[in-house]
């Protein structure tokens, strides 16, 4: 493999986890909920994942598994906003902090085991392409399942009558309360959505990208997921985008360190979230587009008055 | 004859813990009728349609659709019975289309590009023109309430309920809409009518039911009553009338000036005042009228300084204040009143004594506090009081918390705050939002009163009745822009109207202003504006 392709591959590989929260979290928060859990949920979706295909030597169980851990936290998380209408900022910082801890202690037997690797499933032909053909054809199920999703989440939100209504909740509840929607109801699904992504993103990294468990892997890529929703407008596309940059600054950096740069170590590890910042502040500086797909509802709660 | 009523309401009763919203009303509608459902802000009559239309639940009591017992679990189920609602707060997203909106409230099933074609056609067979890929926010309130409308007609409901349809118009759009309205009732569909304006109810309604503090008070023909009994059935007892005397404003002093007052807009759906001028002597009441969201609270926020302008732009007493602080306005003599009294005016959680010195921190140190670092309660609680006294304040307990007054009550507050102080310039943004007609009397008396001792009052309003009984001189803000401010007696409600609606400067005579007061129901919608 030469040097582009390798570079290219590790590239897709560390911005992969990165859209598949975004675009979770990206659902939620059309739907008028802020979750500030992401991160707890990944963590919680990488160690189920972990342990199950550990356990069980197979790695589609173990994503099975990382649904459903991101699922139980997504649960948990609508139980306490949406049906006691605690604080979300509150509740959501609350189940980062569960999630990352709870894990620590499920994953505390397999630190240092090596996993079971996530199978890659080669596109024959395409993956001949020079360049970019191992890094896109010769991938895991989950890296085309998120290029999927990305398509499908773009189509279901502006395309779909389920979709209107999921951007209607998020941006009047009031009125969508009034034209007869559940508003609870649909926010519900979209937490819920954004807790399975979430959870397919944490086995993404212990089943692909380290392969191992770690405590506290996750290291902050939950909230760069959430970052990532701001500096795409809350546009399915743009996630893309910003998940691509982010995974490419990340994995230059490396290089860099790598190279021996007489730059500290410690400002390249930094540059990603440097990059972030920057781009988040470019990016709110066009408000127009900003203010006309950001959610109004955004982080508020709806209590129906029957 | 005796035909079935459409819609019959025996015994509709609302509790909220309390408050009993509505007790025991009975409606019935018949069919191709236009009934009125009046009543006093916060007599009821949005609770009871909202059970008509399925969003609450009543306590008690039947809804008869038809002659058969109906049970409205949510508004899904009244509009497959055919009962339709236009909002009084419309119930639009605003970063959606039109064509999104009306989907949102139609079955599932059509195609976007069909119904785009279909709303088109319909508004424009009513008069109601709509580009359905018009973002909701770029569209006027008057358009907005046409996407209601033709969101309600596109479900061919047998029963329109519409919520204070005219209190965002202009005399001219109304005059449209009750084209409208004739229009569907001589299609047999009823419309139930609510609103407070007595003028309009009898010219269009059929039949109007009364309710007051939420009971049923009287069922009445409004063509057969007379203005005053209809409002003393509302109200219940007579309301004193505003008293005005002329101004004499020979050798009164300029107070507050506005200089080309620029100010950029806040963000994408925000407005920008451009070029105001306007000056205020002591002694006169000015008002100004439009159209909500013209710019009004963006006028309030330069005026009271918390959005701050060029310095020459706001002048009080001389003195260029542009980018000064509110406190540095207010030690000049100036007031201020802000339209949203629970969000903006008060603290609802603290007391009404401690509301007293938000907003006299600065100007009555000596007086309210020792050394500006301690509260000196029993002053603050002694002003308190007297403000209640002086404003006929209701309530419960001696110092109790702001929030826990009725609107009215707290609005008498708010206002009387501000003239306790006796200042030399007084803001006012909608002096009697959401008032009782009592206490919005004694408001309007208590401005003209302070007034006439020599303050400059400044009322940003939407309520035009409220304008021209109140005010000296009538400035009409569109679109960011300002007019002229004219003498009250070279104003009529039609001039206003037309200025509302974007025609500048003097009304040439070539404009014909009698156009949409000489339409008659007959000529159907068709050659709308």
């Amino acid at each position: 493999m030469e040097f582009a392709d390798a570079l290219l591959v590790s590239i897709v590989t560390a911005s992969t986890p990165l859209l598949l929260a975004a675009i979770g979290e990206l659902v939620v928060e059309r739907s008028g909920v802020l979750n500030l859990g992401v991160e707890g949920m990944m963590i919680m979706g990488a160690v189920c994942a972990f342990a199950t295909s550990l356990t069980t030597g197979n790695p589609y169980l173990g994503i099975l598994a990382g649904i459903a851990g991101g699922a139980v936290m997504a649960l948990l998380f609508a139980f306490l906003t949406l049906g006691l209408v605690a604080n979300q900022y509150a509740t959501g910082l609350a189940l980062s902090l569960l999630g990352l801890g709870f894990s620590g202690m499920i994953g505390e037997h397999y630190v240092g085991t090596p996993g079971v690797k996530l199978p890659t499933l080669d596109i024959p032909v395409l993956s001949d392409i020079p360049v970019i053909g191992d890094a896109i054809f010769n991938q895991d199920i989950l890296f085309y399942m998120t290029i999927a999703l990305v398509f499908g989440v773009s189509w279901f939100l502006f395309k779909s009558r389920t979709g209107l209504i999921l951007r209607s909740v998020g941006e009047n509840h009031n009125s969508a309360h009034a034209l007869g929607y559940n508003v609870n109801r649909v926010r519900l699904y979209a937490v819920l959505f954004g807790g399975v992504c979430s959870g397919l993103s944490g086995s993404y990294l212990s089943l692909v990208y380290t392969n191992l468990w770690i405590e506290n892997m996750t290291a902050g890529r939950g909230w760069i997921a959430l970052a990532l929703v701001v500096f795409a407008s809350w546009l399915p596309w743009r996630t893309i985008a910003g998940a691509y940059l982010f995974g490419a600054v990340l994995i230059l950096q490396f290089h860099a360190q790598g190279a021996g740069w007489e730059v500290p170590s410690q400002l390249l590890s930094a540059l990603p979230y440097l990059a972030t910042i920057v781009a988040l502040v470019f990016i709110s500086r066009n408000r127009t587009v900003a203010r006309v797909n950001t959610p109004s509802c955004l982080g508020q709660s709806f209590v129906p008055d029957r | 004859m005796t035909s079935v009523p459409l819609l019959e309401a025996k015994g509709l009763t609302k509790r909220f813990g309390t408050l009993l919203a509505n007790d025991a009303v009975d409606l019935v509608v018949q069919p191709g009728e236009i009934h009125a459902l009046l009543g006093e802000n916060g007599a009821g009559k949005s609770t009871l349609v909202k059970m008509l239309y399925g969003s609450l639940e009543p306590t008690a009591g039947e809804i008869i659709w038809k002659g058969k017992k109906v049970h409205l679990k949510d508004p899904a189920e009244a509009r497959k019975l055919g009962i339709g609602m236009v909002f009084q707060h419309f119930s639009l997203f605003d970063s959606m289309t039109v064509v999104e909106n009306i989907a949102l409230a139609l079955p599932k099933g059509q195609k976007m590009s069909d119904l785009a074609k279909r709303i088109e056609q319909v508004s424009n067979e009513y008069g109601l023109p709509l580009k359905a890929n018009n973002l909701v926010a770029d569209l006027s309130v008057g358009e907005r309430q046409r996407i209601e409308i033709v969101r309600c007609l596109l479900q061919d409901p047998q029963l329109i309920i519409m919520d204070e349809p005219t209190s965002v118009l202009t005399p001219q759009e109304a005059e449209l809409l009750f084209k409208t309205l004739l229009r569907l009732a001589s299609e047999g569909r009823s419309i139930l009518y609510i609103s407070h304006r007595l003028e309009e109810v009898q010219r269009i309604c059929d039949t109007a039911t009364i309710l007051r503090h939420g009971k049923l008070v009287a069922q009445c023909t409004p063509s057969q009553e007379t203005a005053s009994s209809l409002a003393s059935l509302m109200v219940g007892s007579s309301v004193k009338s505003v008293e005005r005397e002329k101004a004499d404003l020979s050798n009164a002093p300029v107070r507050l000036q506005l200089e080309h007052l620029d100010l950029p807009a806040s963000g994408p759906f925000a407005i920008e005042l451009k070029d105001i001028c306007l000056s205020l002597k002591g002694g006169e009441v000015v008002a100004i009228a439009g159209v909500a969201g013209n710019g009004q609270s963006e006028l309030f926020d330069a005026i009271s300084g918390e959005r701050a302008t060029l310095a020459d732009a706001v002048v009080i007493d001389g003195q260029k204040v542009g980018n000064k602080s509110i406190t540095i306005r207010r030690k000049l003599g100036a007031a201020f009143v802000p339209e949203e009294r629970l969000s903006h005016a008060v603290v609802p959680s603290l007391r009404l004594s401690e509301n007293v010195l938000l907003t006299r921190h600065g100007s009555d140190v000596p007086s309210m506090t020792r050394k500006g670092m301690f509260i000196k309660r029993t002053k603050t609680g002694k002003v308190g009081q007297r403000i209640a006294e002086n404003f006929d304040i209701r309530k419960g307990e001696p110092d109790p918390n702001a929030g826990s007054l009725s609107g009215g009550n707290l609005q008498k507050f708010v206002v009387g705050r501000e003239i306790d102080r006796s200042p030399t310039i007084l803001i006012v943004s909608q002096p009697t939002w959401g008032v009782d007609a009592g206490a919005a009397a004694l408001i309007r008396q208590a401005l003209i009163d302070l007034a006439r001792k020599g303050t400059a009052v400044l009322v940003i309003s939407q309520d035009l009745d409220e304008i021209f009984e109140i005010a000296d001189r009538i400035a009409v803000i569109n679109k960011g822009s300002l007019s002229e401010a004219k003498p009250v007696e070279e104003m009529t409600l039609e001039r206003v109207g037309l200025l509302m609606g974007g025609v500048h400067g003097d009304a040439p005579d070539d404009v014909d202003l009698s156009i949409p007061a000489k339409a008659t129901p007959e000529d159907g919608g068709s050659n709308a504006a």
